[in-house]
């Protein structure tokens, strides 16, 4: 049953958990912008999708008291984001760019939102049998 | 926005402009402030930013700013030949304050813009949280 739940919710789930990931980061650049030696990061969000999707998979759980992992292999590794104005204090934080991103990911997640709640409602329609 | 994380580096954010605002702020009200020698002249106080690691997540996603320390600019005062000047030395000098106003309000523009920026994510955080919060509500 929850395999079955998992596969009617598809890629949402885990955009939008990667969505949320991106928006901390860009939320940690925004809060530097003015730290020297700052080095803004962000995330290949088409890479990391790709291998939360076809990564490692779930932990084998061999022991009764093994916990079973959250996120099925989803690893993100932030990049380090090429400056360009590099400032003399060492802070490759560009706000405009920074505060684009942030919107761009934020309408992203709730696109997410709104898939999911589709998806959501047409799962609530098919049990209900009406 | 599984975890509310991003209040407390976006706060961080707000909390570090605001001692920087402060500190404009001093400058400012002490920049025309005289003195009977150099080293009771008012310096310039500069905030000075660092990051800060969440040392609870591994990944480091989740970096917050803090004001390390408020330094006091080094520059040498303004020394004016004033003689008249009753805090005026035996040489017939007042020293002003190293502020140099311009400069500070330039800063002041760079805080309240930084402070903005921070307040704007801040509420679309708080937005798309509730919105996850009520996910699949009314289905």
């Amino acid at each position: 049953m929850a395999n079955l739940i998992d596969q009617a919710f598809g890629t949402h789930a885990t955009a939008l958990q990667l969505r949320a990931e991106r928006a901390q980061l860009l939320a940690a650049n925004l809060a530097n912008a003015d730290t020297p030696g700052f080095k803004a990061r962000d995330i290949d969000f088409k890479q990391a999708l790709a291998s939360a999707q076809g990564g490692a998979g779930p932990l084998l759980t061999t022991q009764v008291n093994h916990l079973a992992s959250l996120d099925a292999g989803a690893s993100t590794t932030a990049l380090y984001r090429t400056p360009l104005q590099p400032s003399l204090d060492g802070n490759t934080v560009d706000v405009a760019t920074e505060q684009a991103a942030f919107g761009e990911n934020s309408n992203r997640y709730l696109a997410s939102l709104t898939f999911l709640n589709g998806r959501i409602r047409g799962l609530m329609t098919a049990l209900r049998g009406e | 926005m599984s975890d509310f994380r991003m209040f407390g580096t976006l706060g961080s954010a707000l909390a570090a402009q605001t001692v920087r605002l402060n500190t404009v702020a001093s400058n400012l009200a002490n920049a025309d402030q005289a003195a009977g020698s150099a080293d009771a002249a008012y310096r310039a106080r500069v905030p000075v930013f660092a990051a800060v690691l969440d040392q609870a997540q591994r990944d480091g996603s989740s970096v917050g700013v803090q004001v390390k320390d408020v330094a006091t600019s080094d520059e040498p005062p303004r020394a004016e030949y004033q003689p008249g000047h009753p805090l005026a030395d035996a040489q017939g000098y007042v020293y002003y304050s190293n502020v140099r106003p311009v400069e500070q309000m330039a800063d002041m523009i760079s805080a309240s813009r930084s402070y903005e920026g921070a307040a704007q994510a801040l509420g679309t955080v708080q937005e798309l949280i509730q919105r996850t919060l009520r996910l699949g509500e009314g289905a």
